[in-house]
């Protein structure tokens, strides 16, 4: 496997490794950009609101229950007539992993907003804060732990299931892996599962730096 | 509190577990016994597409009215899985392709006619597993387009690709690009290079959705696929005999071959005919059962 | 919909339903009574915490069909014995159930087990009667997530042709057949929100030190 990965045949041309793990990071980025934009402001404001809290929580867990692979050969299949190009498949597959990443970001960022103490709230409105200046003051820093951690729990979701990426003829690293099993090159398959592993450890540790950065001095012990 | 925490915890396990206990019942993990089913009982499996699991009911079918005692496991997913699972007892009997399951067993196979594959496929056949006559039957690979593609290039075998497969990409299963019977063999055969390649499904769903909204102009496609005839898809002829025979033939148990499985599962390879199989899948496409459409076949060729 | 086709394979979908519902829940209980000790550990372990729990989610990056081949060798099981479903779906969910259990456990303020020691509770007692109760919020949203989580993820089970309802949507997409993966889809989601209920009333029962709203 090792011996896999660093044999320089793997390193060039249209399977190079690094460009598989670019096209993996890129399928990643663009998917938790927009669960992100999504999850993000509909949180906020069911955390601020308390509006919702039902649907929200009912959705998140619908969500949760739809079978990946499933939904993406639907969905391809669907989209297929709409565009004649790779969108086709690449449009699926990254809507398959935003209602993957959308459930943990957006109820992550209702449960932290939801949880910070209502006595620092209403000390701030007390203060003459405005709803939205509490929302951007106070609660906001007060539940940034809580929303790092739906992020990462997304981010680690939306890696690992990025392989299925390949099943729809896309890149990646589930090339890797799907090649792999195809061919019966079980090292080539293991050391795609590796390197999927390694990516996600990286990344999550970039989010636990980035968020001991953001994070309010006053929160950590 | 922390009685009543313990009373309610044995109370959570409980109810969880109570939830799982109709399931079990309903199939009390039977079907996949942990050991051989006792003598004589045969566990017909099937690979996860819709005409295998069609064939597999016949069988099962054909050896029950012979009066062999008959359990079914249908629908496991790929070689990889359903090989092992014979080799190990989970199941006994499953119909194959002989040219795919050759090459699954020997990836350096060459044979190709229907008589070479099945003496190749013989030779490499694991200990304690047995293949009886095949079936004329085929459901062969196909370099498959769409008319419209046919007409536009005048195709009608693979070498008239030859001048103009620079302009089309070609789709199929990931292992179609290493394979000699895939893109290797092409080129070296009929000197015909793809612009590219896109790694889809074996001759399923996804292949089949890209060759008809054209994210691929060819792909490998399966010859009794309903859709050839449902979406207008042309299946260029083979010439130089690329593509290795694909005849249906059951793989079994050599434990459980006995003289009335031979005769009964040989009556049901005699009967069976390529034509059939492309009838039969139209009758599955139009949402016929397994069982309806495998009775229906076996009343009219008269195999009780 | 095609309400015939409905009607005929009733007993088939019937079955499929049984058995998902079996395959989402007996992982679930098997990966929280492993996780409970192994998140405890986790949070005792400090500096390799997050690197421990880094690796409980690398469990989520093994290919199932891998995990598949793997474990009759493992295991010495035959390959296609359910068993198998269960012990990768146990895997994929511990994955998921060690950060929870460990991000409950964290919960508990440093107050309440301060008192506990000083009240006279021994490591053991005091894990059972204070922080596992006190955690049950927490685990039980985790929990709500790994039963329903795992509810999509049975299908995977389809690769060995344990019968669950992930076979409507092979069947549907391999005969373009829309109404199997509608009802599988429907099927799917009603199991999911009627075990997350049942996870939401257990862990009110768990629960009744917490004042009401």
């Amino acid at each position: 496997m090792i011996s896999w990965i660093t044999n320089p045949q793997h390193w060039t041309g249209s399977d190079a490794i690094p460009l598989l793990i670019g096209q993996h990071l890129a399928y990643s980025a663009v998917a938790l950009a927009i669960a992100v934009l999504i999850g993000f402001p509909i949180g906020l404001y069911v955390g601020h609101t308390r509006r919702g809290v039902v649907m929200v929580a009912g959705t998140a867990n619908a969500l949760r229950a739809l079978p990946s692979l499933g939904l993406i050969v639907l969905l391809v299949i669907l989209f297929g007539p709409v565009f004649a190009s790779d969108l086709a498949f690449l449009i699926p597959c990254v809507i398959v992993l935003v209602l993957l990443a959308v459930p943990p970001i957006m109820t992550n960022t209702y449960a932290g907003i939801a949880a910070v103490d209502p006595a620092a709230v209403d000390a701030a409105r007390g203060m003459g804060y405005s709803s939205l200046g509490v929302l951007l003051h106070v609660e906001l820093p007060c539940a940034l732990p809580l929303i790092f951690s739906g992020l990462r729990s997304a981010t680690l979701q939306v890696i690992s299931t990025a392989t299925i990426a390949a099943y729809v003829s896309l890149g990646g690293l589930g090339r890797l892996i799907i090649d792999g099993l195809a061919q019966r090159d079980y090292f080539e398959m293991v050391a795609g599962a590796v390197l999927v592993g390694a990516l996600t450890l990286v990344v999550d540790l970039l989010i636990a730096l980035a968020s001991r950065f953001t994070l309010s001095r006053g929160l950590m012990r | 509190m922390t009685k009543s925490l313990l009373r309610n915890a044995v109370y959570a396990c409980a109810t969880l577990s109570l939830m799982a206990l109709p399931a079990l019942a309903a199939d009390p993990f039977g079907t996949a016994a942990p050991k051989r089913q006792s003598k004589g009982t045969i566990i017909v499996g099937s690979a996860n597409f819709p005409e295998s699991q069609l064939i597999a009911t016949i069988y099962a079918k054909a050896l029950k009215s012979a009066g062999v005692p008959v359990e079914t496991h249908m629908n496991i997913g790929s070689r990889e899985v359903y090989i092992p699972a014979l080799i190990d007892g989970s199941i006994d009997l499953l119909p194959e392709y002989s040219g795919s399951m050759l090459t699954y067993l020997d990836k350096n196979a060459t044979a190709s006619s229907p008589t070479d594959v099945a003496t190749a496929l013989k030779a490499a056949l694991p200990k304690g597993v047995s293949i009886l006559t095949p079936s004329a039957a085929q459901d062969a690979d196909t370099v498959t387009v769409t008319q419209a593609t046919a007409t536009k290039y005048h195709l009608a075998s693979i070498a008239d690709l030859k001048p103009v497969a620079g302009d089309l990409v070609s789709g199929g299963a990931p292992e179609w690009q290493t394979r000699e019977e895939g893109a290797v063999g092409l080129t070296r055969i009929y000197g015909v290079t793809f612009k590219s390649f896109k790694p889809l499904d074996e001759a399923g769903p996804l292949t089949l959705s890209a060759l008809v909204n054209g994210q691929v102009q060819a792909a490998d496609v399966y010859s009794t696929d309903p859709s050839m005839a449902a979406d207008h898809l042309v299946a260029l002829s083979d010439p130089k005999s690329l593509f290795p025979a694909q005849n249906v033939v059951p793989i079994i148990a050599t434990a459980k071959v006995n003289p009335i499985v031979i005769k009964t599962l040989n009556a049901v390879s005699a009967a069976l005919t390529t034509d059939d199989l492309i009838k039969m899948n139209v009758a599955l496409g139009n949402h016929e059962s397994f069982n309806e459409v495998a009775k229906d076949w076996l009343k009219a060729h008269n195999i009780k | 919909m095609n309400f015939d086709w409905l009607a005929g394979e009733a007993g088939d979908i019937g079955n499929f339903f049984a058995w998902h519902a079996a395959l989402s829940v007996i992982p679930v209980v098997a990966a929280l009574v492993m996780a409970l000790p192994i998140g405890w550990l986790v949070k005792q372990s400090g500096v390799l915490r997050p690197a421990l729990l880094g690796i409980a989610g690398l469990l989520y990056t093994i290919p199932s069909l891998a995990l598949f081949v793997l474990l009759p060798l493992v295991l010495g099981t035959q390959i296609l014995d359910p068993l198998n479903v269960v012990v990768a779906l146990t895997l994929y969910t511990l994955a998921l159930l060690v950060r929870t259990v460990c991000d409950g456990l964290d919960a508990v303020s440093a107050d309440v087990l301060q008192a506990a020691n000083a009240m006279g509770y021994r490591r053991f007692s005091r894990f059972f009667r204070v922080e596992l109760p006190l955690a049950v919020p927490v685990i039980g949203a985790g929990l709500r997530v790994a039963v329903v989580s795992n509810v999509s993820i049975v299908s995977i089970a389809a690769l060995i042709g344990t019968p669950q309802l992930g076979a409507l949507f092979t069947e549907g997409l391999e005969l373009h057949f829309l109404t199997p993966i509608l009802t599988g889809i429907i099927l799917c989601v009603a199991l999911a929100v009627s075990l997350d209920g049942l996870v939401i009333f257990l862990t009110r029962q768990l629960t009744r030190w917490q004042p009401r709203s």
